[in-house]
């Protein structure tokens, strides 16, 4: 199939980037939507032409790595799925494809459909994780947990952090991250500690690293990979509520 | 005690853009419930203009409680959709949403609306600067006589119009509204999630129809003055 591709690319963070239209020829329906990509990035470097910048590592779904917006679509057209598992069958021969990188202030972009999602790091580092002394290992059935409990901390550890969320969000808001994070860890014992300290830090440090705040639009669910729902996002809401007694009395 | 960050969380931002929208939401029921009293003619909704006026000093602290909801909803509707919107130096060049909705990304133009419907509203009815005046203003026991205020006023085709556009933003806002403001207060389940936008929007529905049932039926001739008058 051959396909049209409009490109963002952009040199470096400082400049000014604009769409860039390509051809895609020869593309086959099996190839996945970023070795696609490198059919045409091999074609502009035989041609001396920079290729076009992308992140990708696992190309499995699972490391969070791909970020691009396809035809308006955070991940593309395909639900439940990261850029690196969409394959080309999806389009049809003669398609015209958008691709944009991640829109967010907190996101510059670095290159082309590359941006810094260091943000998201920063988010985590404002106590998204628990603080454990390290000692002897527990023994595994030494802190009963509810099976409920435990399927929907897993539900929310299946953030993949990729930004997703952010990208598709019309106020570039990282609320359902910072929800599955939250999440996650007050359904579980061991997370419960520091519940009330967590979701105020984290939210604060959403705020200050220039992520918008939540419209409940809900695009962040709807473009997940992992199909993350905003019933955290209505968690995360009622943990805030828990802590803000602590909050103004100074705690 | 109030620590400066508090009023920056995002979280007690959209907490009291909730808590706001429902008081205004609950001023709106009761207002909805006071104004029906005009289908049992002058001696219903004149009789509800009476003893709110006779209410005296504490009509005044509702007045309060109201505007001083509507400050923090404006402020803060005003305040969160610049920096929404700052959060987000580019658009995209295309952009295809999936499960928002016209209603939800349009809340501060609905919103200015109704603040611009509630201006010309207090101009209209309760400072009464606007429109043919109504002589003598007291019925014949002594109350404002807002039967004869509403049946003439509602005759005229602008006014009509203002009204229902007035409740068409009305709907527009709380279509997305009152489900967003359940999922702040995180009400919200998984089980609640797929319900709570129709729930938003029948109720929405509801309340503009019964405000707008008013203008539109003065006009089309269902209330007049002979018919009502019990
Ligand atoms: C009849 C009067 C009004 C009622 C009953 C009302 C009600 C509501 C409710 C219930 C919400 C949802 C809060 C949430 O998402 O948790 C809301 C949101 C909002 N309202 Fe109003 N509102 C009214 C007037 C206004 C006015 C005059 C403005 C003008 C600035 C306004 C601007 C907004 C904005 C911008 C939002 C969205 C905030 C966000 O999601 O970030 N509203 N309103
Ligand atoms: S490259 Fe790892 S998830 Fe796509």
């Amino acid at each position: 199939m051959n396909l049209t591709l409009h490109v963002w690319r952009q040199r470096s963070a400082d400049e000014p980037g604009r769409m860039e239209r390509y051809l895609a020829e020869d593309i086959e329906p099996e190839m996945s939507f970023l070795e696609m990509l490198d059919v045409v990035n091999e074609g502009l470097i035989a041609q001396g032409l920079e290729p076009i910048a992308f992140d990708h590592d696992c190309r499995e779904g699972i490391c969070g790595t791909c970020s691009q917006v396809i035809n308006g679509e955070a991940h593309g057209p395909l639900a439940n799925s990261t850029v690196c598992q969409l394959h080309m069958r999806q389009f049809r021969d003669g398609d015209e494809i958008y691709i944009e990188p991640w829109r967010a202030r907190a996101f510059p972009v670095l290159k082309d459909l590359v941006v810094d999602r260091s943000a998201l790091d920063r988010l985590i580092q404002a106590n998204g994780y628990v603080s454990v002394s390290t000692g002897g290992v527990p023994d595994a059935h030494a802190v009963p947990i509810p099976k409920i409990n435990a399927e929907t901390a897993m539900d929310a550890a299946e953030c993949i952090g990729c930004g997703a969320c952010v990208a598709a969000c019309p106020n570039s808001s990282a609320m359902l991250f910072v929800a599955a994070k939250v999440g996650h860890l007050a359904s579980l014992p061991q997370g419960r500690v520091e519940a009330a300290h967590r979701v105020c830090a984290m939210t604060e440090a959403m705020q200050r690293e220039g992520f918008g705040g939540c419209g409940n639009h809900y695009e962040c669910e709807a473009a997940c990979p992992k199909g993350i729902s905003v019933k955290f996002i209505a968690q995360l809401n009622r943990e805030y509520l828990k802590a803000l007694p602590g909050k103004i009395l100074g705690k | 005690m109030f620590h400066p960050t508090l009023f920056r969380n995002p979280v007690v931002r959209k907490l009291l853009m909730a808590f706001s929208g429902l008081l205004l939401a609950g001023f709106i029921v009761a207002h909805l419930l006071g104004n029906l009293t005009v289908f049992l003619g002058p001696n219903g909704i004149n009789a509800y203009a009476h003893h709110l006026k006779q209410l005296g000093p504490l009509l005044w602290v509702f007045r309060g409680g109201l505007l001083a909801a509507a400050g923090i909803h404006v402020s803060f509707g005003l305040l969160l959709t610049l920096e929404n919107r700052r959060a987000r130096p580019m658009a995209y060049y295309r952009n295809k949403p999936q499960r928002s909705t016209l209603a939800g990304r349009t809340m501060i133009y609905s919103g200015l609306c109704l603040a611009a419907f509630a201006g010309f509203h207090l101009l209209h009815f309760t400072l009464r600067l606007l429109g043919p005046e109504i002589t003598p203003w007291l019925d014949a026991l002594q109350r404002p006589d807002v039967f004869s205020m509403l049946v003439i006023h509602f005759r005229l085709a602008g006014f009509v119009l203002v009204y229902i556009l007035g409740m068409g933003a009305l709907y527009f806002h709380l279509s997305h509204g009152l489900g967003s403001m359940l999922q702040t207060f995180g009400l919200n389940n998984a089980r609640t999630l797929p319900w709570f936008g129709l729930l938003s929007s029948l109720i929405a529905a509801l309340l503009a129809a019964g405000f707008a049932a008013i203008p539109a039926l003065i006009f089309f001739g269902f209330i007049t003055v002979q018919g009502g008058a019990a």
